[in-house]
Formats: C-alpha cells, sequence, structure tokens
C-alpha cells in the first residue's frame, strides 16, 4: 500500500507574477487624489467603531495578575482569596488553561509564550493568573488578591551579556512556530538566549579593510521605547453556535490569529471568526497573538463572553521595542568610498520572541545602509533576556540600524572632510546596482530623495551656528527597509443588485487610512468615485485572507489584490453589458460611474445588475489575490535573487538649537522625504510621513523605558512623556517622491515606516554640527547631551 | 443614596439625565454604562492624555478622574452632543476639512478642547493653539492638520457669528 502524497509547496518558488502597471492614456480620476478619508464624519463625532468600546450581553472582565520578579520559578499560587471575594467568578490560572488548550504555548517564530505562566516566570509583568468578575473593579480587586510565590533565578537583561555563554539560560527549549516561509528556517535550540544568528555575507571584508585608506568603528545603542497606542490593546471572546468562537479584537492581523487560535484548539479554521474595528492606534503593537488566545481560553473554560482590557500601564508589560546595540566596523577609500563594512547586532528580544527573529534578520540585512559596498558582513542575534517581550514597531528594527550607520557615516564624512551630503552621494546604492543580499536594487529612486532633502534645506547655503548659549545646527541622514516577504493578500468586489459597491478586505484601518486608499484603488478601477465605495472591515467569515496589516505592505499588496478583484468585478460587468447592448466587450468603457457605449448609450451599474438578473437581485463578486515573487535566502551568506517586493526610500533632515547650559535640544526644522512610488492618496501618504517623524521624535528625544532589576519604573505618561503640541518642530514639512513603481498598484509602494528611519540620526549629527559632540545612545535627552557638552570642555557631570 | 451607589440628575447634551452610579465611578465609565456614550473615552487613565475630555458646566475636564457623583446638577457636554440634528458642528467640520485625525481615538478630546479654546480666544495664535492643546495628546502625530483644523474652524465661527 502507498501513502498518498501530500501537496507540498516547492521552497523558494516563485508563486505569482505580479501584474504589470498598465499605463492607460486616461487621466487618473480617483487615484492620486487627496480626497477626504471615508471615515470622516464618524471619527469627528465620536461613533467609530473601536472594539475597546464593544460590551456583550452577559460578559465578563478579566483583570490579570502578573508576575512580580523577573526571572522566577512558580512555588505555588493561592487563589483563595481572591475567589472568595464577592463578585469574583473564576480565577484561572495554566492548570486551568490546560483542560481546554493541551499545549498551551504561542508565537509566530517559536512556541514560547505560554497563554498564562507554567511553571517559570521570564519577565515583570508576565501574566500569571486572570479573575473574571462582572465588574471590572472586582476583578481588578481579586487580581490583587491572588499570591503567587516565586523561587528567584538569576535574570538576564543586556542584550549583549545574554548572548555569552554562561549567562542564565531563560528558555529551556526552543520549538520553532513554522507558520512563515520567512522563518522556516528556524531551528529548536537548547541552552542558549540566542535564538537566532542570521548572516549575510558578499565578497571579502577582511580584505576590504586591508585595502582601507581608513578604518572607523563605533558602537552604538538604541534604549526601549513603547507604542502606547492610544486605544489600549483588547480581545473579547464569546461563544458561536455549539461549536464555534467568536473573537473580537483590536488586531492588525485578524487572519494569523485566527490561524493560531485554531491551531492552539486543534480546530479548522472555519470554526473561529475574528472580527476587528477601527483600530485606536497599531504601530505594530496589535500584531500576531496578545491577549486573543487568553480570552477564548477563558470563554471556554466559563461558557461565557469575556473581554480582556488593558490599561495604559499594562502595555507597557505587554510588548516593546527592541532595544539593540550595533557595532560597525567600516572602511573607506582615500575619495570617501566605502570599501568595506561589518555590523554586529544584538537585538534585545525580551522574554518572549513575538516576531523579534523576522526583526533581526529582515532589517539585520539592511544593517550596511542604502550603499553600494562591495565586502560586507552582518552578524544578528537575536537575544532572550528578563525584559518585556520586544516585537514589531513601526520599523521593524530599521530605526535603530539607520541610528548606527548613519551616525557612522556622519563621523567618516566629517573626519575625512567631505560634506555629508555629498559623502552620500559617493556612497548611495542606486538603481540596477546589487544590494548586500544580491537583491537588484530597483524602483528606488535614491537621488531624488537627497536631491529634495537638499533643497527642501537649502543645504548649499551658508548656515548660522549661532553663538553665546545656544548654538544651531543641522543634520542629515537617509535609510531604507525591504518590504516583508513572501505575502499574500486577497480582495473581494462586491458589487449589489443596486449597483452599490462593497469591498471586502482584511486590511486594519489603524489611522494609516487605508479604508480610504483601498476604496481609491477599487473607485479608479471601476471608474467610480471612491466615496460611494464602502469597505467591510476585517471579519474573518466575510472577509477574505491577508497575511497582516503590518511593514508598509498593505498599500503595495492589498492594493494589488483590490485592483486585481475590482478588474475581475469590470470584466464581468463588462460582459453582462455587452450581452445586453449586444455590443462587443470591447467597445464598452467605464466613464462616471457608468458602462457607455461607442454609440454612446449608457448603462448604470444598477442598470447591468437588472439586465442580468431581471430585477434589484444578485451579486457579483470580483476577486483578486496578489502574493509577490520571492526567492529563499541562502542561510551561510544571506544571498537571494529576490529578497522584497519593494525598497522603501527615505531621509531626513533637522536644524536644532542647543541650549549649551541645559543639554536641550529643540528641533526647529524637519524634513522627511520618502520614495513613495506614486501616492494613492498624497494628503494621506505626507501625512503618514509627518506623523510617524514626530513619533520618532520622541524616541529621538525622551521616550525611553526605564527599569529598575526588570521592573518598568515609568510605565505612565507621568514619566514616559510622548510628543505634544510643544515638541513639534515650528517648520515640519513632509515630502514625496513619485516615480511609479513598476508592479505597484497605480504605481504604488508603502509609505506607512517610512518617516521613522532616518529622524534621529539626522537631529543627531545636527547636534554635532551644533556643538562638537557625539551621541552613541538613543535617546538623546537633555541629560545626555549635557553630560557630554561637559566632558567635552573637560568639566564633567557628577554621575548620578 | 448609601456609602456605595446614588443616584444623580443631570443635563447630558441638553437633555435631563438619571442614573444609578457607585461612588468611586468616573464620568467616563458613567457615560459609557449608562448612556452608551463613547466619545469619551480612557486611554492614559491618568488625566494626561486628554482623550477623556468632557464639558462640565462648559469646563472641559478629565472624565477618567472626574468622578460622577460630582456632576450631579451638572450639564455635561460630550462630542457626541456638538452636533445639531446630525449638522456636524463648525469645529467638527473644520477637522473633516483638515483631516484633524488619524487614528481618531484623541479626535474628541482635541475637538472639545478646541471649543473651549476658540470660546477664549476666537483668533488663536500658533502659540495660543499649542499651548491651549498642549494637554491632549496625539500618538499618531496629526498635530499639524489640528493646528489647521483649529484655525479652519476659527474662522468657519467668525463667518457664522455669534450663534455658536
Amino acid at each position: 500500500m502507498t501513502m498518498p502524497t501530500r501537496f507540498k509547496e516547492p521552497a523558494g518558488t516563485i508563486v505569482e507574477a505580479p501584474p504589470k502597471v498598465k499605463r492607460k492614456a486616461l487621466a487618473r480620476r480617483e487615484v492620486g487624489r487627496s480626497i477626504p478619508r471615508l471615515e470622516s464624519h464618524a471619527k469627528v463625532t465620536g461613533t467609530a467603531e473601536y472594539i475597546y468600546h464593544l460590551r456583550l450581553p452577559g460578559m465578563l472582565y478579566g483583570k490579570i495578575c502578573r508576575s512580580t520578579v523577573p526571572h522566577g520559578r512558580i512555588v505555588r499560587i493561592d487563589t483563595s482569596a481572591a475567589l472568595a471575594l464577592e463578585g469574583v467568578q473564576a480565577v484561572i490560572t495554566a492548570e486551568d488553561i490546560r483542560t481546554v488548550i493541551f499545549d498551551p504555548y504561542y508565537g509566530p517564530a517559536f512556541h514560547d509564550q505560554p497563554i498564562l505562566a507554567i511553571d517559570k516566570v521570564r519577565f515583570v509583568g508576565e501574566p500569571v493568573a486572570v479573575v473574571l468578575a462582572k465588574d471590572v473593579h472586582v476583578a481588578e480587586e481579586a487580581a490583587d488578591l491572588v499570591v503567587v510565590e516565586y523561587e528567584p533565578l538569576d535574570p538576564v537583561f543586556d542584550e549583549v551579556a545574554a548572548a555569552k555563554p554562561g549567562a542564565p539560560v531563560i528558555h529551556d527549549i526552543l520549538r520553532p512556530a513554522g507558520m512563515f516561509p520567512d522563518l522556516q528556517h528556524l531551528k529548536g535550540k537548547a541552552g542558549s538566549n540566542v535564538a537566532l544568528e542570521a548572516r549575510v555575507l558578499r565578497g571579502n571584508v577582511e580584505k576590504g579593510f586591508t585595502e582601507a585608506a581608513e578604518i572607523f568603528e563605533n558602537v552604538f545603542r538604541s534604549g526601549k521605547v513603547i507604542h502606547a497606542t492610544f486605544e489600549p490593546m483588547v480581545s473579547l471572546a464569546e461563544l458561536n453556535g455549539s461549536n464555534g468562537l467568536t473573537i473580537h479584537t483590536s488586531s492588525q492581523s485578524p487572519s494569523f490569529v485566527r490561524a493560531e487560535i485554531c491551531r492552539l484548539l486543534g480546530w479548522p479554521e472555519n470554526r473561529v471568526r475574528v472580527r476587528t474595528a477601527f483600530l485606536g492606534g497599531g504601530f505594530g503593537a496589535k500584531l500576531y497573538i496578545k491577549l486573543e488566545a487568553l480570552v477564548a481560553a477563558c470563554t471556554l473554560l466559563v461558557r461565557k463572553p469575556v473581554r480582556i482590557g488593558l490599561t495604559m500601564e499594562e502595555q507597557f508589560y505587554t510588548i516593546t521595542k527592541h532595544g539593540a546595540t550595533v557595532r560597525i566596523k567600516t572602511g573607506v577609500a582615500k575619495d570617501g568610498r566605502i570599501v568595506a563594512r561589518e555590523v554586529e547586532t544584538w537585538w534585545n528580544g525580551g522574554a518572549y520572541a513575538d516576531i523579534g527573529p523576522r526583526v533581526t534578520q529582515k532589517s539585520g540585512f539592511t544593517a550596511a545602509g542604502p550603499y553600494d559596498i562591495e565586502n560586507v558582513s552582518l552578524i544578528n542575534y537575536a537575544v532572550y533576556t528578563n525584559d518585556p517581550p520586544a516585537g514589531a514597531l513601526r520599523g521593524f528594527g530599521i530605526s535603530q540600524l539607520v541610528w548606527a550607520y548613519e551616525c557612522q557615516n556622519d563621523i567618516i564624512a566629517r573626519s575625512l572632510g567631505i560634506d555629508p551630503l555629498e559623502f552620500r552621494r559617493r556612497n548611495v546604492l542606486r538603481d540596477g546596482r546589487p544590494h548586500a543580499t544580491g537583491t537588484i536594487m530597483t524602483n528606488a529612486e535614491i537621488d531624488d530623495v537627497l536631491d529634495q532633502l537638499a533643497a527642501r534645506m537649502d543645504w548649499d547655503r551658508p548656515f548660522d551656528h549661532g553663538s553665546g548659549t545656544v548654538r544651531r545646527g543641522r543634520g542629515l541622514a537617509i535609510g531604507f527597509k525591504a518590504a516583508i516577504s513572501p505575502t499574500t493578500s486577497v480582495a473581494i468586489v462586491n458589487i449589489y443588485g443596486d449597483g452599490s459597491i462593497c469591498l471586502s478586505i482584511s486590511t486594519v484601518d489603524m489611522g494609516q487610512g487605508s479604508d480610504t486608499a483601498m476604496a481609491q484603488i477599487a473607485a479608479e478601477t471601476l471608474g467610480i468615485s471612491a466615496e460611494t465605495v464602502r469597505v467591510i472591515h476585517p471579519d474573518t467569515d466575510v472577509t477574505p485572507y491577508d497575511m497582516a496589516t503590518l511593514g508598509s505592505r498593505s498599500t503595495y499588496h492589498m492594493g494589488n489584490a483590490v485592483r486585481l478583484a475590482a478588474e475581475d468585478a469590470s470584466a464581468q460587468l463588462l460582459r453582462i453589458a455587452a450581452t445586453a447592448l449586444q455590443a462587443n466587450k470591447e467597445e464598452l468603457e467605464f466613464r462616471d460611474g457608468e458602462i457607455v457605449s461607442l454609440t454612446g448609450i449608457r448603462m448604470t451599474i444598477g442598470d447591468v445588475m437588472r439586465a442580468r438578473f431581471g430585477m434589484q437581485a444578485g451579486n457579483v463578486i470580483g476577486m483578486g489575490t496578489f502574493t509577490p515573487p520571492y526567492s529563499k535566502v541562502d542561510l551561510r551568506t544571506g544571498q537571494s535573487t529576490q529578497i522584497t517586493p519593494f525598497w522603501m526610500l527615505a531621509g531626513a533632515a533637522a536644524e536644532i538649537e542647543v541650549d549649551t547650559e541645559t543639554g536641550r535640544i529643540r528641533v526647529t526644522k524637519l524634513v522627511n522625504v520618502g520614495d513613495v512610488g506614486c501616492a494613492i492618496n498624497p494628503g494621506i501618504a505626507k501625512r503618514q510621513l509627518i506623523g510617524a517623524g514626530i513619533m520618532q521624535l520622541g524616541f529621538s528625544l525622551f521616550e525611553e523605558m526605564k527599569f529598575n532589576e526588570g521592573q518598568v519604573i515609568n510605565a505612565s505618561f507621568a514619566d514616559y512623556k510622548i510628543p505634544g503640541m510643544l515638541d513639534i518642530p515650528a517648520d515640519l514639512s513632509a515630502g514625496l517622491v513619485e516615480v511609479p513603481h513598476e508592479h505597484g498598484p497605480y504605481g504604488a509602494k508603502g509609505v506607512g515606516e517610512t518617516g521613522m528611519f532616518s529622524v534621529s540620526p539626522a537631529i543627531s549629527n545636527a547636534l554635532y554640527d551644533a556643538v562638537g559632540v557625539r551621541m552613541m545612545e538613543m535617546p538623546i535627552t537633555s541629560e545626555r547631551v549635557l553630560r557630554a557638552i561637559r566632558e567635552s570642555k573637560n568639566r564633567p557631570l557628577e554621575k548620578d | 443614596m448609601n456609602e456605595q451607589g446614588r443616584t444623580i440628575r443631570f443635563t447630558l447634551n441638553g437633555r435631563a439625565a438619571t442614573a444609578n452610579i457607585a461612588v468611586y465611578e468616573t464620568v467616563i465609565e458613567v457615560l459609557q454604562r449608562e448612556f452608551n456614550l463613547f466619545g469619551g473615552r480612557e486611554s492614559c487613565g491618568q488625566g494626561l492624555c486628554g482623550c477623556c475630555t468632557v464639558l462640565v458646566n462648559g469646563t472641559a475636564v478629565s472624565g477618567c478622574l472626574y468622578l460622577a457623583a460630582f456632576v450631579d446638577g451638572a450639564e455635561v457636554v460630550t462630542v457626541e452632543g456638538l452636533a445639531d440634528r446630525g449638522m456636524l458642528h463648525p469645529i467638527q467640520e473644520a477637522f473633516v476639512a483638515k483631516t484633524g485625525f488619524q487614528c481618531g481615538y484623541c479626535t474628541p478630546g482635541f475637538i472639545l478642547m478646541t471649543e473651549q479654546l476658540l470660546k477664549r480666544h476666537p483668533h488663536p495664535t500658533d502659540d495660543q493653539i499649542r499651548h491651549f492643546l498642549s494637554g491632549n495628546l496625539c500618538r499618531c502625530g496629526a498635530y499639524p492638520d489640528i493646528i489647521e483644523a483649529v484655525k479652519e474652524a476659527a474662522s468657519k465661527l467668525e463667518a457664522e457669528g455669534p450663534n455658536h
């Protein structure tokens, strides 16, 4: 007897060739227009739907009892006092979870994170138990009554120390998740905190250094910061019929949530429904699984709807950006050309991997910067520590790397006496040249970015550096990112009996304006007005698969899927109309929301539907699926012929004032330029650049999570300041470089993260220009700046 | 009324309202639970972000800190009370016209603070706008558009005369 052969996808194949942009003679009507956002009215009246506000009949509120030690064995959990509090319905621990989910570990890269702590805790704030009650205040009070006894273990917090042999081991074993194609190579591991070591090798870096005229070596650090989404993370679960579950969640990745919950439960995907609404911010915090598995397990245990919504404080214990240590060594020739660059990066992933391994390898391979360098060696370590887990934050690690290579480039340029802008012009990676991974750079307008930056800064004009105690400086930086690959988006255009149109997609509008942009793409394709398109929010029972809303991938991936779906629907409508009009399909076209024949006969889309179904009835459904090509990475060398569907190029420049007596930096001008392909909605695209720039301004100057033995000690807006109106530069602008990407939907590519990349080194380079001090660690707080200024004058301040 | 609960009577968006509340409950909790109004919303929970802004007797307060018991007999206005029979208030129109929002979570707070600002300074300077709205935070960084929206609202209100 032979076993049936299971279908297996061949590794590293090209899944589907991307469609080429058709260049129509007709002027575009919908794409390229800065139309007001579709949800404007709902947002200004306070009626926009957020899951945080959802109340289900009969639901229980869950409050989490969290670990108080950074690393320890759980000796005993005593829930009796919590259970005794009037109104408490249940106190749930890992033991209970295991009665409904046998193997309750989750994660997109490794199955390393328990739904509630099992045997051991690995960071302060880790969920250990959940109290359920009808009254949220009762649940909160009872969560404090759960007594947990720990046997402390040695913790490790620093990423470089944690990667060394002999460091306390945080996970005894590691099990790879095996879900995503780009993470298939992760291996089970034991005895080390290094979850992944990713390498890119090109040329011969040692030889390059021997040939260099000068060598520079520096270490740059970035601290931990947090997304601080204003709608805190929240998930609700309820039973759906006799064998299903519905999860309402403020998530950027409903399709992943469904798959992961079903894997945990051993259910087929059609038994779990996951829906989202508008998100009150995402920025990468609400990706993969956060609270969804916990509410699902609670609901299965108590057979009632359960809601767990975090407070702002709790978000600080849930997911952060990676802290990173970057050692960067660069060899340059006499003429200022970079001939060799070696970068070693330790990524502080915290206690659970979350998506850290992807941050490590995907951003890691860009660590040499957007430069044409013959000899490159990049090594990236994803490291476990006893900090809260680190994951994606608007850029997947890019800004930590740009911080290093752009600060160092400034050091090099100044040391060689070359203008910083000119130094970059001599070294940038231009179209047609291979990147360190071997992938050829295409559709990346780096020179245009530099030109626009220079023009907006009047870079060639003399600059007033101030005098007395207030000094002025200016600096610039460029950065880039590869989009995630390979991933899939599916879209459905649904035409109703009256001719009105819905777009069903699982892209999550978390503030970036995807509803509007996707409606514009559908409308452009169908020759209708974007304002008439209704976008159905993600509901896995209704909207088709999408990998996730992350990594600036939606405009390109979902945008292409939407265009294909709209083309499919329009082809069907034209066929029906041709039959009705007894005309050739080719003689018909969409114009102003109607189908018009050569002879001037017009049919509305509603007329077409009535022609097909004999009355206002039926549906015409257009489908679009998009998966860009990808070529698997050689794990030894990091080489790939097609590592990304598109590159995102960015540049920022800043003018600052520094008070030399206080160290305070005031950014007076900030310019952010992004290569966006063609903007679907230029207003929204610019706002993405501006908003990201403001967020990164906070990360650059003052945002930093402070820890004491693993305990976050500034987990509140009272102590962790984010940018407000008074922090915004008076002169703040964004520039779009618009050259159509040949495979983008109407030439577009992603923009959500672009504005983050270059801001920090631009400010730090401006600081050097102003007062001649070089900052090696982010954020560049007033205190750090003042210490550096005083040290440079041989009058150091006392240490704390 | 007892130490755990009491009944409060107040005016909510121009109409008489009654609610049974616990003494420790905040205005936001009561507006959400009893009146299904979610325009005032809790985010930082410490009165530092401005998402929970509501007007009590014409003054903006942080609804996540303001106890519901204190609005007994008061006049409360939320963002839901600004639109008049479906017609947007000029400030709301201005926020639409200038896209003074991204994710929208902080938007009601900004709109209500703008209402306060324009009452005090009908023609605000950039500095006045920045200072007055510095207690409202926006994580998406829509500040430049919000400033434009405030200016637009100021001219709209001036054009419409003293009725608003």
